[in-house]
């Protein structure tokens, strides 16, 4: 077998392709955030900068081409490791207390779940319009206000968001440690890291729907 | 002390197992958990019952045979300690305890509270040989380790083999374990000629054994009667990635070419 399908087989490689993919869509996530975040700067904004990625040629779709394999090569090593940590331990425990495995590390899988189920309903909803009421193609700002001015809309973004924060309060912090990146010197960073950017992506992306929700823009 | 104790009952691997109830009221908060289960022992002995069967042998905390599951958390409330150093002051009079064994498919079941671990054994021969002089003792201090160097390897030596990484670990893996056996060796000048092969080599043995995979929990960090780093996985990670990766070009396997 060729050492690099091998290196797939095993766990740690399998893990390595899931933090590799994981980062990849954080990266997305980071950059897809700063370009919501330019609601607040009104209607002109939104809209030229939605303009201005449309404007480059091939961008959009070499974005969506690295996020779809991205996300397949996540979700597909992701699952055979679930699959195989399920099987581990055939007989569970009567009683099992955990020390220091919290629940964002032990729930990736459904977070995950969640977070893969809202992308595609994000993108029926945002990007094509196919499950938005009023969706005018090209009017960002207009698609956003209307879209969320639903409340169950509105609901189902705010907790694929706080989903999406927890998932990436294990990821990101367990990135480091799948790719060996861990030193003396650097290791307390790592929690801090990963909580800064967990909270920093769920405040900014549930503060579009609470503003709209509140009528704080329109 | 007065205590009721939940004890997995199980004849043999094809046995379903059960837990068995047991009231003990004779016991001092200065026994050591084992020294409790040993007179439990010596009274279902005389009413003719089945003693517990669990393993033991050092019982001074060195040897990594009486692991077991209490109360859901692998060798006990108390850290960094094994079951045969826990002591019954631990727990207050009138305590409920559950015990159970390491659950791990890897590890099938023996007899009650003996699990089989000897998974975790052909790991370590998996890993193979290092290069050493085996003829006569070499000269003291031939080979020079710094200081730190040596006491981090032996902050990885000081992995017993229990098992209660792989029996806390929601995942079920294996990965502080590999993780200790790789970096011990390879923090070592006497195990780089072999350091990256041997990281690939007990990985896949590993593998094979069907343990989970590491989700950094840190689970097996908080119960390791050694204190053993979850940092190990760390370095072990980086020696397994670079020989799958990247391998010498001397290992490689292509080698050959380069004569052309």
């Amino acid at each position: 077998m060729h050492r690099v399908a091998e290196f797939y087989r095993s766990t740690p490689g399998k893990k390595f392709v899931t933090t590799v993919t994981g980062a990849v869509l954080f990266a997305y996530v980071v950059l897809h955030t700063l370009g919501n975040l330019q609601i607040y700067f009104g209607t002109r904004m939104l809209n030229a900068y939605a303009g201005l990625l449309h404007s480059v040629p091939g961008l959009v779709w070499a974005v969506r081409f690295v996020i779809a394999l991205s996300g397949t090569l996540h979700v597909v090593a992701a699952v055979q490791l679930t699959i195989r940590n399920w099987g581990s331990r055939p007989i569970r425990y009567m009683v099992q207390r955990y020390r220091e495995a919290d629940w964002a590390g032990r729930t990736m899988i459904w977070s995950g779940t969640g977070v893969a189920a809202f992308a595609v309903y994000h993108v029926l909803h945002l990007a094509l319009g196919s499950v938005h009421p009023d969706f005018v193609p090209g009017d960002v700002y207009h698609n956003v206000m209307a879209g969320l001015l639903v409340l169950p809309v509105s609901i189902i973004y705010i907790a694929a968001v706080v989903l999406l924060g927890l998932h990436l309060y294990h990821g990101l912090w367990s990135f480091f440690q799948t790719l060996g990146w861990s030193h003396p010197l650097y290791d307390s960073w790592r929690r801090a890291f990963a909580t800064a950017f967990a909270v920093g992506v769920v405040a900014g992306n549930v503060s579009i729907p609470v503003t709209v929700l509140l009528r704080l823009i329109s | 002390m007065r205590l009721t104790l939940h004890i997995w009952r199980q004849r043999n691997r094809n046995d379903r197992g059960r837990f068995v109830k047991y009231e003990i009221n004779d016991v001092s908060p200065d026994m050591s958990f084992l020294e409790m289960l040993d007179v439990l022992n010596q009274r279902l002995i005389e009413h003719g019952e089945e003693p517990v069967a669990f393993e033991h042998d050092c019982r001074e905390g060195i040897c990594g045979c009486c692991g077991m599951v209490i109360n859901g958390v692998a060798n006990g409330p108390e850290k960094g300690t094994t079951v045969c150093q826990l002591h019954l002051r631990h727990f207050r009079d009138g305590d409920v305890i559950y015990i159970e064994p390491w659950r791990s498919r890897a590890f099938p079941a023996i007899k009650d509270l003996v699990v089989d671990r000897s998974a975790l054994d052909r790991i370590m021969q998996a890993g193979g040989f290092i290069s050493v002089r085996a003829g006569s003792a070499p000269e003291a201090n031939t080979v020079l380790i710094p200081k730190e160097t040596a006491e981090l390897a032996m902050d990885a030596a000081g992995c017993i083999g229990c098992g209660a990484c792989v029996a806390s670990c929601p995942n079920g893996a294996a990965a502080l374990f590999v993780a200790a056996k790789i970096s011990h060796l390879g923090l070592l000048p006497q195990g780089q000629p072999e350091r990256h092969r041997r990281a690939r080599a007990m990985v896949r043995q590993m593998d094979r054994e069907g343990f989970g995979a590491c989700s950094n929990h840190r689970e097996c960090e908080a119960v390791c009667p050694k204190r053993i780093s979850i940092r190990f996985i760390a370095l072990a990670n980086r020696d397994f990635l670079k020989e799958s990766l990247a391998p010498s070009e001397a290992t490689s396997g292509k080698a050959k070419n380069a004569k052309k």
